[in-house]
């Protein structure tokens, strides 16, 4: 492997981790709001 | 051979998973799933709502998955499709399943857990339908594969209705009905301006196996009957005014259409424009019938009565 490719593949590898925290992140919130709305009003 | 190192050695970029899903039919998809969830009688708690939208949305994307994992091979053959992550080898064929897989029984199971599991198992039905029934069994065995794939499609209204009302009623049935008469001549006014690539690729589509003249008086029958069949939520009381209106104007201008679709020939070198108007409005009608059907339930709140 190249070094360019080395690089290309950490560049790759950083995206997306960073998407997945993101997206990760994202379910956190939600489900904490969910669980909110669901003890709020009883249904849960 | 230099693909062939690359997908070695090369790790894909997040956007190969993005692209995985869809994105430009989830657009429609989450659209009519969230129509079908506005138009609904009753109240839903915004956080569900989204939340029921977004597992649409997530069910879609891994159906998407799953079809683009089936058929990297014939995408590869096809110019519309060969610059999916899979043909070009930016993504291994197995990680797409597995990627499929997993979005498809997180997408159900939320549904079910925080909406409800009547809308969770017709999302799960939905998934399977499209990517075992559809995509696997019958799209490369007969030319009426676009009807069936077209039920896939109609999913996402009934999907958004249940969330809120947690029973199949007549409304949401229609609604289904209406996705599934509308994606034939959709989709036979694209095949017929890009069939070179179909037949290329072993795919039977109508307008290859059954040849154009047949394919054209079929688009003309589908859209004759979305006429009625769009007009229908208005004729048994479910929607206003409003709707009923919008469906017949729309409707018609979709069957004006196709009248010159169904009864020409094209010559040699044609620029298929009347084709390509359909296709074109029929993307158009679809947003506005649905948010006709939104607009209709907000401004005259019909479903409340029931």
């Amino acid at each position: 492997m190249t070094p360019e490719e080395q690089e290309q593949l950490k560049r790759s590898r950083r995206g997306r981790n960073i998407a997945l925290a993101l997206v990760l992140a994202a379910f956190v919130v939600l489900f904490y709001a969910i669980t909110i709305v669901k003890v709020g009003t009883g249904n849960g | 051979m230099t693909a062939t190192v690359q997908t070695q050695t090369l790790q894909a970029e997040w956007r190969d998973y993005f692209a995985l899903t869809k994105p430009r039919v989830m657009s429609l998809v989450v659209f009519t799933g969230l129509c079908g969830l506005l138009a609904a009688p009753g109240n839903i708690h915004p956080v569900i709502g989204f939340t029921a939208v977004l597992c649409i949305a997530l069910g879609a994307g891994g159906a998407g998955a799953l079809n683009m994992w089936w058929e990297a091979d014939i995408d590869a053959q096809m110019k519309r499709t060969a610059k999916r992550p899979l043909p070009q080898g930016r993504l291994r064929r197995n990680d797409a399943r597995d990627f499929g897989v997993a979005i498809s029984v997180a997408s159900v199971l939320v549904m079910g857990l925080v909406v409800n599991w009547l809308a969770g198992a017709i999302l799960a039905a939905s998934i399977l339908y499209y990517a075992v029934v559809y995509t696997i069994w019958l799209k490369p065995r007969t030319p009426q594969n676009i009807v069936i794939g077209g039920g896939a499609g109609a999913f996402p209204p009934l999907i958004g209705w249940v969330a809120v009302t947690n029973e199949i009623t007549l409304m949401p049935v229609l609604l289904f009905v209406i996705i599934f008469m509308w994606t034939p001549p959709h989709f036979w006014a694209l095949a017929l301006f890009v069939k070179t690539d179909y037949a290329k690729a072993g795919i039977p589509m109508m307008p290859v196996v059954a040849g154009e003249t047949a394919t054209r008086r079929q688009i003309l029958a589908y859209s004759a009957i979305l006429l009625p069949v769009s007009l229908a939520p208005w004729w048994i009381g479910g929607t206003g005014v409003i709707y009923g209106a919008a469906a017949l104007v729309l409707s018609g201008v979709f069957l004006a259409l196709s009248v010159p679709v169904a009864f020409r020939r094209a010559g040699e070198d044609d620029r298929m424009k009347p084709e390509k108007r359909l296709f074109g409005y029929s993307v158009l009608y679809l947003f506005a019938l649905f948010a006709a059907l939104v607009a209709d339930r907000l401004i005259l709140g019909q479903g409340i009565l029931e």
